[in-house]
């Protein structure tokens, strides 16, 4: 059985600290760059660019894209036939308290919800799953919690139809409105149970960005998944909110929906919108 | 584009509109929910505020931490409306402008024109370039509460755009 020391884990954890909150994640960079060129509104493009700007500004300097580096969301996906010495959530938890603490990050954490109190570094949320082989994968996402608060879950019924489902996620965008940082990213959970559908929102913001047919064509509206993403990115980006809120054509550079099978008397449907600065880094050791 | 400096003097800001778009210098206080919170107990319980609110500018923004070498880390604006509740209080008492993100309550546009405050947004998500238009940081109060403490900062043609003007003008309509 192959093996792996928890001081490892650490280590490439500390690491992804440091990708995640300097170096945007390509994908969104190239998205947003398109969103640059796509852009007419003036003032959109203004704010397109900073954001742009920015995001090289980080980098270049090593400083966060964002103030909010988030809360730090950890998921690992373990091989079956990998074995770990040491405590693996603990060696999370470490690397992420490094990281954090080494590049200057922002000790958002505090350790009662209610209490509040002083604040610190961690702990991180994890996620855990076990997959084949003898890898163990991890993958960083620091979610800003500007965006994180406008989470939504309904639970629909069974016989709901396409367009309350669409209503809801698209309501949804409008409600967070210019506040948590638009062009958005929205990840939907289709599916599954109440907690199974939040998790899969979120999940579905680390599936890379694919332009198809470009971020204001509405495409091949039909039942399948990917003519349901085009639609919805379609009609939000029609809403006219755009970027910082103030109008534009680009109010969402995704819509990223994941399903799982559900039960026969409901309808989870989970959106968590992610700000422009989406940022997530991963590793296989 | 128009130069604004603060502390913030009625006679200037009363010219500007929803939406114009000026360059801030001079010191504003970074202060978020936490701050607010023992701002307003203060001011209930007729207690000393931590700096003079008069005329004053705060931006709500939690910079990270400062990285070695450098004046601040990024410190980009967090979500206004978290602060609706307290911002009468701070108003009332003397405050002018606020700088953040997002839409305000009406009862915040309200009060904005009663009292002749301005609010202003800038770039949000960009807070590493944010930083380059910060001279200098201090803490001034409530330490304890890490991120969340009041910093006294000085900026230098820093980026914003009017969002609530003196007579109640909002660009998000």
């Amino acid at each position: 059985m192959r093996e792996i020391k928890a001081s490892q884990i650490t280590k490439a954890v500390t690491e992804l600290v440091r990708r995640a909150n300097f170096i945007l994640r390509s994908d969104v960079l190239s998205a947003l760059r398109s969103a640059y060129r796509f852009e007419k509104n003036k003032r959109a493009k203004t704010i397109l660019k900073a954001i742009l700007d920015n995001a090289a500004y980080a980098r270049e300097k090593n400083l966060a894209i964002c103030q909010d580096t988030g809360m730090p969301v950890v998921f690992v996906q373990i091989g079956q036939y990998l074995k770990i010495s040491g405590n693996l959530k603990a060696a999370i938890n470490s690397g992420i308290a490094n990281g954090y603490k080494n590049y200057s990050l922002r000790n958002s954490i505090v350790s009662d919800p209610l209490l509040r109190g002083k604040s610190g570094f961690s702990p991180c949320i994890m996620h855990m799953d076990i997959i084949p082989g003898d890898k163990i994968k991890l993958t960083l996402l620091p979610k800003g919690f500007g965006c994180e608060n406008k989470s939504q879950l309904k639970m629909f019924k069974p016989t709901a139809g396409r367009e309350e489902i669409k209503k809801f996620i698209i309501d949804a965008v409008k409600s967070a409105g210019p506040d948590a940082c638009p062009p958005y990213v929205v990840g939907v959970g289709i599916g599954g149970s109440a907690d199974y559908a939040s998790i899969m929102a979120k999940k579905a913001l680390l599936r890379k960005i694919k332009l198809q047919g470009g971020l204001l064509r509405g495409l091949s509206p039909k039942g399948t998944v990917p003519g349901f993403e085009r639609e919805l990115l379609f009609e939000i980006n029609n809403l006219n909110i755009g970027p910082m809120g103030l109008g534009g054509k680009i109010t969402a550079l995704a819509v990223n929906i994941q399903t799982y099978p559900t039960h026969i008397s409901g309808l989870p449907v989970a959106v968590n919108i992610s700000c422009h600065a989406l940022r997530s880094a991963e590793v296989v050791l | 584009m128009k130069k604004i400096f603060t502390p913030l003097d009625l006679n200037k800001i009363k010219t500007l509109k929803a939406g114009q778009e000026i360059l801030l210098s001079g010191i504003i206080y970074a202060a978020r929910d936490q701050a607010h919170k023992r701002m307003v107990q203060a001011i209930k319980l007729r207690k000393a505020l931590p700096f003079e609110l008069r005329d004053a500018v705060i931006y709500y923004c939690g910079p990270t931490q400062t990285p070695k070498g450098k004046i601040i880390g990024s410190c980009g604006p967090t979500t206004s409306s978290r602060m609706d509740v307290f911002t009468n209080f701070l108003l009332a008492k003397g405050l002018k402008g606020m700088i953040g993100k997002g839409c305000r309550s009406g009862e915040v546009k309200k009060a904005i024109k009663k009292y002749k405050g301005i609010y202003f947004i800038t770039y949000a998500g960009c807070g590493a370039l944010l930083s380059k238009y910060v001279r200098s940081v201090k803490t001034v109060a409530y330490g304890d509460l890490g991120p969340e403490a009041i910093l006294k900062l000085e900026v230098e043609n820093f980026p914003l755009i009017v969002a609530i003007d003196v007579n109640g003008g909002c660009i998000y309509g």
